[in-house]
C-alpha cells in the first residue's frame, strides 16, 4: 500500500496531435517503465485502430515509480484520456478519478477546441491544473503567444507552464517534478474504513474476462476479498488485484486509499459493471455511495446490415463480442424490405459509429451495409402521446403527427482567420444560429447553435475540408426544439428504397433530394432497361434523375493477351455481384448506400 | 473438345515501332540500333524453349504481330517461319500472317516470297485528318498505294479500321455519314477481311491523358453503339459476314483462324517481350507471360531457355471464364459444352437475364449474342459465366 501523500493521480488534457501520447510514452520511458526495447511508439494506445488514427478510444491507466528531486519515492497514476467529443464521457469519468491534470498545448498551434471543452471539465471537479506547453522545438512554435492564449481563453495562470518537447525528451524531467510537487496527493482516505472505492471503467480481455479499473477512496481492496457493486447489488470474490505497469498487468496484495488500479472477479460482461458504480464490501458496505456518473446516451443511429444475409449471425456474435467492451453502443435487431435482417444501432457520435463499423468489418472480417444516419427525434402525436423516433423507416403517418422536436447542440469551432468566412456560412447553410465569435490573436472562436441531424451527416468533413484541417470543433447537446422536418424517399425504378430515407428540414429537401439522386445516378450500374431515380416527401416527387439503359459494354479488340484481363475483368464483376442488392428489378451495388450519403456540397 | 481440337498458334511479339501511336497500349518501344538482333535470337531461342514444353505439335497458325513486325527484315521473318516449321510442321494450308504498316509498302512483296500468305495493313483510317488524330504517319494515299501493292502477292489481305473518335476534334470520325463514307471506302479497295475497332481509350495510353486532361471526350456510348449498328449494315450489305464482335470476313475461307485460337481457348505460343501464352500439358493450363521490357526478355531466355518468366496454373473456374469471355464474342455462339465438360454450368439467374433482355439466345448447343447483345458482350459474358 502506497502512503497517501506519495501518490499523484492525474490526466493529460490535450486536442488530438499536441502530443498527449508522446508526452504519455516519455514519461513512462523516463520513469523506466519500459525497457527501449519493449517501447512501441504510443504505449498506451492498444487498438491498431488507436494507433492508426492516432487517437485514444478508451481511456487507459499506468502506474509508474518516480523517486524525485527530494529523494522521495513516489507512485504516479497516469490515466490518458480520448480526446475526441464522442468520447467526452471518458473524460468524465478519468478526471473524477484524479486529482489534478496536465494541459498539453502544443506551442506552435494553441488551444483548440477539444482541448477547451476538457479542461473546463477538469475545472469543474477541482483540478490542480499545469500548463505544459510541447513541441518547443518547432520552428514555428510561439511559446508567449500561446501562454497568453491560454490565459486569455481559459483564464489559466500560465506564467511557469512547463515548455517542452515531448518528441526529444527536452523538459520532460520538468513535467514529472510538477506532477510531484504542483498536484496535490489525494485529499481524504482512511484505510481502516470499510472500503469504498469507484468503478472508474471496465474492459474485456480475451484471456482474463472483465477487467474493472478501480480508484480506492477509504478501505483497501484485496485478493479474495468479497465485494458487492451497490449500484447493481451484484456480489463478487475477487480473483485477482493489481496495478497497471506499462505494458502489463501487475498483482498487488492490496490497493489503499488514494490507489488507482484493477481486479478481476468471473464477471462475464463488461455490461454487468454500472460505470461510475460504488464498490464496497459484502459485509461491511460503506455508509454512502459516491457520486455517479450521468448515464451516457446514443445521440446517433444507423441500420448496420451483413452484405450477405448469411453473415447476419456473425454480425450478432461480432456485435457481441464488442459490446463485452464497449457497454456505449446498444442495438436492437431490425428487419428492412431491402436489406433484410439487421441491427439498428445507437453510437455516441458519429466518430464512435465510424469506428464500430470499421472494427466489425477489420475484426470480424464482415461485410457490411450502413443506412443514413438518424438523430433521436422527437414527435408528438395528435392524440397528445408522444414517441421518440431512432430510425425514419418507423415515422407514423404525418398526418398523425402534430409537432416533430430534434436535438440541437452547440458547437465550438476554432479556426485560423483565413477560413472563418467559409465556416460561418457552412454554419449558415446548416440552420445554425450565431451565439458568440470572439478573436484570440489570429484565431477566431465561433460558438454556433446548430441541430444535430445537420451536423451527423458530413459537417465534420465538410469543416476539415474548408480549413484544410486547421479548424477545430466540439460540441455538447442542448435539447429539442421545434423543426420543420420531413421524410425525404429515395425511389429507384419506382420502388422506395427504405435504407435511404432520412429525415430533413423542409427547406433543404429539395436540395438534398437532388444531389442524392445524381449521386445515384453515378452509383448505379447501367441496366437493359431505363431507371428513373427520385426523391420524394410523401407523394410529391422533389427531385428527378434518369438513368439511360445500359447499350455498350464491350471492347472492340479481343487479342490473345486480353485472355487474362478478360478473366481477370469477370472476376470482378461476379465478386462485385456478391455485393449488389435486389431492388425490383435493380441491382444497387452496397457501395451506393454509404456514398450516397456523402454529400459533396451544395 | 479436347485441347488439340482447339488449335495450336503461335504469336510472335515484335515490340518496336518508329513511334509509338497515342491510342496504342501495346507493349510496344521507339526502336533502337543494335537492339533487333539480340532480340531476334532471343525470339529464336524461346521458340525452342516452347517446343520442349508442348511437344509434338501441329501450328495451325503462325501470327507476326506488334509493335511493327514489318520493321523486321524478310530474311528475319523467313528465318523465324522455317524454325516453326522445323520446330513443330505446319498443319496443310496454314495462316502465316504479319501485321505491316502502310509505311514498308515498298517492301511488303519480299514478306510474301519469305513466306507470309495473309497480311494484315494497319490503314486505321482512310481520311487524312483521323489519320493525324491517330497519331499515323501515313496518309489515305499512302494506305490505298500500300494495299494496291499488296493485293496480288498475299493469299489474304485484312484491313484494320479505326472508328468512333471524339465529336469535338476534327478527324475525330463521330458521324454516321463520314464513318459509313470510309467504310465503304475501304471496301472498295477489295480486301479479305476486316478488323474494325471502335477507338478506345486505354488507360496507359497518351489518349488516356489527354482525356484526363479534358483535351477531349471519348464518344458517348449511345453515339458509339449507333456507330456500332452503322458498321453492321454497311458490312452486311456487303457482304462481309461480321464473325465476331470487331471481325468480319468476305467468306468462311477468310475467318482469321489464329484469332480464333483465342477465341475458341486453344493453346497458343507466346513469344517475344510481353506476349502472353496458353499452355495445356498433363492436364493442367497454364497462363504464361513474358517479361516485357526486350532486355528483361533477353535475360530471361538466356538464362532459362524460355521467354514466358510467368507460368500461372488457370483453375477450372479461370478457364471456364476464359472461355466464355473470348467464346462468347463469336457469332457462332458458345457450346454449353464448353462450360459444363469442366463440370461446371452457366449461371442460371444471369441466362435468364439476359435472354429477357434479348442480348442472347439460344442455340441448338448453346448460347448466342443477338445484335444489340454484342454491344454489351462483356456484361453479358458477366452474367452467364459461372
Amino acid at each position: 500500500m502506497t502512503p497517501r501523500d506519495k501518490i499523484r493521480n492525474f490526466s493529460i488534457i490535450a486536442h488530438i496531435d499536441h502530443g498527449k501520447s508522446t508526452l504519455a510514452d516519455r514519461l513512462i520511458q523516463m520513469t523506466g517503465g519500459l525497457t527501449a526495447r519493449e517501447m512501441k511508439e504510443q504505449v498506451l494506445d492498444s487498438m491498431d485502430i488507436e494507433r492508426e488514427r492516432g487517437i485514444t478510444i478508451k481511456a487507459q491507466t499506468v502506474r509508474l515509480d518516480y523517486v524525485a528531486r527530494d529523494g522521495q519515492p513516489y507512485v504516479l497514476n497516469l490515466m490518458d484520456t480520448p480526446g475526441h467529443v464522442d468520447f467526452a464521457y471518458e473524460v468524465s469519468r478519468c478526471l473524477a478519478a484524479c486529482e489534478g491534470s496536465l494541459l498539453v498545448v502544443d506551442s506552435s498551434q494553441g488551444v483548440e477546441a477539444q482541448t477547451l471543452a476538457n479542461v473546463y471539465k477538469a475545472i469543474d471537479v477541482d483540478h490542480e491544473i499545469v500548463p505544459v506547453l510541447n513541441k518547443i522545438d518547432l520552428p514555428a512554435a510561439d511559446v508567449e503567444r500561446v501562454r497568453q492564449q491560454i490565459e486569455d481563453v481559459i483564464g489559466l495562470d500560465a506564467s511557469d507552464a512547463v515548455q517542452i518537447s515531448a518528441k526529444t525528451g527536452l523538459g520532460v524531467e520538468e513535467v514529472l517534478e510538477a506532477i510531484v510537487t504542483r498536484l496535490p496527493p489525494p485529499k481524504t482516505g482512511d484505510p481502516a474504513a470499510p472500503l469504498q472505492a469507484l468503478l472508474v471503467d471496465a474492459y474485456y480481455d480475451l484471456y482474463l474476462g472483465v477487467v474493472v479499473i478501480v480508484r480506492i477512496v477509504d478501505g483497501v481492496l484485496k485478493k479474495r476479498q468479497k465485494i458487492k457493486m451497490m449500484r447493481t447489488g451484484a456480489a463478487y470474490e475477487l480473483d485477482r488485484v493489481g496495478v497497471f505497469r506499462p505494458g502489463k498487468l501487475a498483482d498487488v496484495d492490496q490497493l489503499g486509499p488514494g490507489e488507482v488500479g484493477f481486479f478481476t472477479a468471473s464477471i462475464k460482461a463488461v455490461a454487468d459493471c454500472s460505470v461510475g458504480d460504488t464498490i464496497t464490501e459484502e459485509r461491511r458496505p460503506t455508509a454512502a455511495a459516491l457520486p455517479g456518473f450521468r448515464e451516457v446516451q446514443p445521440v446517433v443511429f444507423c441500420g448496420l446490415f451483413p452484405s450477405d444475409a448469411a453473415e447476419f449471425e456473425d454480425l450478432r456474435a461480432a456485435m457481441g463480442k464488442l459490446r463485452l467492451n464497449d457497454a456505449s453502443f446498444t442495438w436492437e435487431m431490425e428487419t428492412s424490405a431491402a436489406l433484410g435482417f439487421g441491427f439498428r444501432c445507437g453510437f455516441l457520435g458519429l466518430l464512435h459509429l465510424e469506428i464500430i463499423q470499421e472494427r466489425l468489418s477489420r475484426e470480424f472480417d464482415l461485410d457490411l451495409i450502413a443506412t443514413a444516419p438518424s438523430v433521436v427525434y422527437e414527435l408528438r402525436l395528435t392524440d397528445g402521446s408522444s414517441l421518440e423516433l431512432h430510425n425514419p423507416a418507423d415515422m407514423p403517418d404525418p398526418v398523425k403527427i402534430s409537432e416533430i422536436h430534434e436535438p440541437w447542440i452547440e458547437a465550438t469551432i476554432f479556426t485560423p482567420d483565413e477560413y472563418l468566412g467559409g465556416i460561418l456560412k457552412l454554419c449558415q447553410d446548416r440552420r445554425g444560429v450565431q451565439k458568440e465569435l470572439s478573436y484570440v490573436g489570429a484565431r477566431a472562436m465561433v460558438k454556433y447553435e446548430l441541430p444535430l441531424n445537420e451536423v451527423v451527416f458530413d459537417f465534420y468533413d465538410r469543416l476539415k475540408s474548408i480549413s484544410k484541417g486547421y479548424a477545430s470543433f466540439d460540441y455538447h447537446l442542448i435539447g429539442r426544439r421545434l423543426g420543420d422536418l420531413v421524410k425525404m424517399q429515395l425511389l429507384v425504378n419506382d420502388e422506395p428504397i427504405d435504407a435511404l430515407s432520412m429525415m430533413v428540414h423542409r427547406a433543404r429537401a429539395e436540395q438534398r433530394g437532388r444531389v442524392m439522386c445524381e449521386k445515384l445516378k453515378e452509383l448505379i450500374p447501367r441496366h437493359q432497361f431505363k431507371i428513373p431515380i427520385q426523391a420524394a416527401i410523401g407523394g410529391r416527387i422533389i427531385a428527378r434523375e434518369t438513368l439511360s439503359a445500359l447499350r455498350k459494354d464491350v471492347t472492340a479488340k479481343c487479342y490473345g493477351g486480353d485472355a487474362s484481363r478478360k478473366r481477370k475483368l469477370l472476376d470482378k464483376q461476379k465478386e462485385g455481384k456478391k455485393r449488389m442488392r435486389q431492388f425490383g428489378r435493380v441491382e444497387i451495388p452496397q457501395e451506393a448506400f454509404v456514398a450516397a450519403l456523402k454529400m459533396d456540397e451544395d | 473438345m479436347t485441347p488439340e481440337a482447339r488449335g495450336f498458334g503461335i504469336y510472335i511479339h515484335w515490340p518496336y515501332c518508329s513511334r509509338i501511336c497515342p491510342y496504342c497500349d501495346f507493349n510496344v518501344f521507339v526502336a533502337r540500333r543494335g537492339e533487333q538482333e539480340p532480340l531476334i535470337d532471343a525470339v529464336r531461342a524461346d521458340l525452342r524453349g516452347w517446343r520442349e514444353r508442348t511437344g509434338p505439335r501441329a501450328v495451325r497458325s503462325l501470327f507476326l504481330g506488334g509493335g511493327t513486325p514489318s520493321l523486321l527484315h524478310a530474311h528475319q521473318v523467313r528465318a523465324l517461319i522455317e524454325d516453326v516449321d522445323r520446330l513443330w510442321g505446319f498443319e496443310p494450308e496454314p495462316e502465316i500472317t504479319l501485321e505491316a504498316n502502310p509505311d514498308e509498302r515498298g517492301r511488303l512483296a519480299d514478306f510474301a516470297s519469305a513466306g507470309v500468305g495473309r497480311l494484315s495493313l494497319g490503314v486505321q483510317a482512310l481520311d487524312d485528318e483521323r489519320l493525324s488524330f491517330l497519331g499515323r504517319t501515313h496518309s489515305a494515299h499512302d494506305a490505298r498505294a500500300a494495299f494496291d501493292l499488296a493485293r496480288s502477292a498475299f493469299r489474304s489481305i485484312s484491313v484494320d479500321l479505326i472508328y468512333g473518335g471524339p465529336v469535338s476534334v476534327r478527324g475525330g470520325g463521330a458521324s454516321a455519314e463520314a464513318w459509313t463514307r470510309e467504310l465503304r471506302d475501304a471496301i472498295r479497295l477489295g480486301p479479305d477481311h476486316l478488323s474494325l475497332y471502335q477507338l478506345t481509350v486505354e488507360p496507359g495510353a497518351a489518349f488516356a491523358r489527354e482525356v484526363r486532361k479534358g483535351k477531349w471526350r471519348p464518344l458517348d456510348d449511345d453515339a458509339a453503339a449507333d456507330l456500332y449498328d452503322v458498321t453492321e449494315d454497311v458490312c452486311s450489305a456487303a457482304g462481309f459476314a461480321g464473325y465476331e464482335i470487331s471481325n468480319h470476313a468476305r467468306s468462311p475461307s477468310h475467318i482469321s483462324r489464329h484469332n480464333r485460337v483465342y477465341w475458341r481457348s486453344g493453346d497458343w505460343a507466346g513469344v517475344g517481350p510481353g506476349a502472353h501464352g496458353r499452355l495445356t500439358s498433363e492436364g493442367v493450363r497454364r497462363a504464361t507471360e513474358a517479361p516485357d521490357r526486350p532486355a528483361d526478355y533477353v535475360a530471361a531466355v538466356n538464362t532459362t531457355g524460355w521467354g514466358a518468366a510467368v507460368a500461372e496454373p488457370l483453375t477450372t473456374l479461370d478457364i471456364a471464364r476464359e472461355r466464355v469471355a473470348m467464346g462468347l464474342r463469336l457469332l457462332e455462339g458458345l457450346p454449353a459444352t464448353d462450360v459444363e465438360e469442366l463440370g461446371l454450368s452457366f449461371d442460371t439467374a444471369g441466362l435468364k437475364r439476359s435472354l429477357d433482355a434479348g442480348w442472347l439466345t439460344e442455340t441448338p448447343v448453346g448460347v448466342r449474342l443477338t445484335r444489340s447483345g454484342r454491344l454489351v458482350a462483356d456484361h453479358v459474358a458477366g452474367l452467364i459465366s459461372p
